[in-house]
């Protein structure tokens, strides 16, 4: 009895510190939170979808001129890398800096291992990847990209694939090498020729197809994981051949793509168009003229529709291709300078960042109304917690 | 009296800095280099980062730039480098806009506006 009274006082006493502690969050989940880059300030705001409210804004993350984030398999944490280098793991319930490492000179992004326990950064300078503890940030282990001897790629386009893997895209190479964390301390790397510049890969929900498009030449890399032995196919080859290409203002980004009813939807280099493909074949099934450069290339979770984002000087407008028809069927103007899209979970919603307009704005994908827009200082990527639980996010 | 002298040459050099350092901030800039500046820092910064310390392009720093010539850059900005990912941007600007973006750059390039205000 004294016993069972005892533990009834520690526990509120308990209570009572946690409540009394000022900023203390309430208890949640975190299914419903994201955060979005104030690309200008070095900051994220963490958001929550379900009111469409920001919670509340993260400084001190670097430069975020080019920044990614991932989650943590709880999806309780984001690790935000910047393009210094910096890498960064933000608790989304407190919004907090649990700890931040300078792991480069100059990176693009990274991805979480399938056990959760890696978290791996892709980096520009020096050319390569790094593991690290998803714990502790802790560096476990590297692949330096020397293609060759003394020559270092920049890696682009990395993406996490079943059994512990990483594929992945070296710029100067022209190569996509498979790199196995099983053994995280000594990693083991497959390398695949794949074409000329390889600019952005993706890997397809199931984590069977990577995939890199390719700036140097027509055409994207396709490799297929469950057979690699069989080497890197090139699909669309030549899909402009013949044609002037346009100045491309902006690389397109391959991550987040639309796969649609059996087809996938991919942004053409230096062209108005999207590229419609039939994935049992691998063969080019449309085109869809649209508004301008495509940059990123987006299906609503359900399939039905794809959200597209234009290169400058296009990057004011949005359009909406009905997959079925594959016809633009609505066209929007959410705000000056248009960076990223990013779907809720079951796609009621998209979010839309305006980086000149210094707004993010809400609409429904069905009836296009807005529902909110937020203030946000030049922003660019959105980041939904839902990520945690997918391939190649 | 001569303690009070060395502190009036105090005042007036903190003065003197606080004048050189708000013309330094107060630079005028016309709406059109405004506009320049936003879209170099900005557009030209996808590629270049936003501060200029390089990405899938080469990195666009005063000590990287110094010993380039200035006629070289600006070909460069207006008809871009085949065989590279850096397009032409004469759509978008004249030569002597051109020019002036590679004399700011190899100077120091001047912040975007907007960033100073909404940075609280």
């Amino acid at each position: 009895m004294k016993g069972w009274m005892r533990c009834r006082i520690a526990g509120l006493l308990l209570a009572g510190a946690l409540s009394g502690c000022a900023n203390g969050p309430a208890l949640r989940g975190t299914g419903d939170l994201g955060v979005v880059i104030e690309r200008a300030t070095g900051s994220v705001q963490v958001v929550e979808h379900s009111g469409r409210t920001s919670l509340g804004a993260v400084p001190g993350l670097g430069d975020l001129s080019h920044a990614h984030v991932t989650y943590s398999r709880d999806a309780r944490y984001a690790f935000v890398f910047g393009r210094d280098g910096g890498l960064t793991k933000v608790d989304l319930l407190t919004q907090r800096i649990v700890k931040r490492v300078i792991q480069a000179g100059n990176s693009i992004g990274g991805s979480v291992s399938q056990d959760g326990r890696l978290v791996v950064a892709q980096n520009y300078q020096p050319g390569g990847i790094k593991a690290f503890d998803a714990e502790t940030l802790e560096l476990v282990s590297e692949v330096p990209a020397e293609y060759a001897l003394g020559q270092f790629s920049k890696v682009v386009g990395l993406a996490d694939v079943p059994g512990q893997k990483f594929a992945y895209a070296l710029f100067e190479a022209g190569e996509i090498w498979v790199t196995d964390f099983s053994d995280p301390k000594h990693p083991k790397t497959e390398r695949f020729p794949a074409g000329k510049q390889p600019y952005d890969g993706l890997v397809t929900p199931d984590g069977r197809y990577f995939m890199a498009g390719l700036f140097g030449e027509d055409g994207i890399a396709l490799l297929d994981l469950w057979h690699p032995e069989k080497g890197v196919r090139k699909i669309l080859d030549g899909y402009g051949r013949g044609e002037e290409k346009l100045p491309v203002y902006k690389m397109p980004h391959l991550r987040g793509w639309a796969m649609a009813g059996g087809f996938a939807f991919l942004p053409a280099v230096g062209r108005h168009e999207v590229l419609v493909v039939d994935t049992r074949t691998w063969t080019e099934a449309a085109r869809v003229p649209v508004k301008g450069q495509p940059v990123f290339v987006m299906a609503r979770p359900d399939g039905r529709q794809v959200w597209v984002n234009f290169a400058f000087p296009d990057n004011g407008w949005v359009q909406v291709i009905d997959t079925p028809t594959r016809q633009v069927v609505k066209t929007l103007a959410p705000g000056k300078a248009v960076l990223h899209m990013e779907f809720t979970p079951r796609g009621d919603e998209v979010w839309v960042s305006s980086r000149d307009d210094n707004r993010v704005t809400v609409y429904d994908t069905d009836s296009f109304a807005v529902r909110q827009t937020l203030p946000a200082t030049a922003p660019s990527g959105i980041f939904f917690s839902h990520r945690a639980g997918r391939i190649g996010f | 009296m001569r303690h009070d002298r060395s502190l009036w040459v105090h005042v007036l050099v903190l003065l003197g800095v606080a004048v050189v350092a708000a013309t330094a901030q107060a630079e005028s800039l016309s709406p059109r280099q405004h506009e320049l500046v936003n879209m170099v820092r900005q557009d030209c910064g996808s590629c270049h980062g936003l501060t200029f310390r390089g990405g899938l392009g080469p990195a666009l720093l005063p000590e990287d730039l110094h010993d380039k010539p200035v006629e070289s850059l600006v070909a460069t900005v207006m008809m871009g480098r085949p065989g590279t990912a850096m397009p032409g941007w004469s759509p978008f600007m004249t030569e002597a806009e051109a020019e002036w973006i590679v004399r700011r750059l190899k100077q120091g390039f001047p912040p975007v506006a907007q960033q100073k205000e909404s940075s609280q």
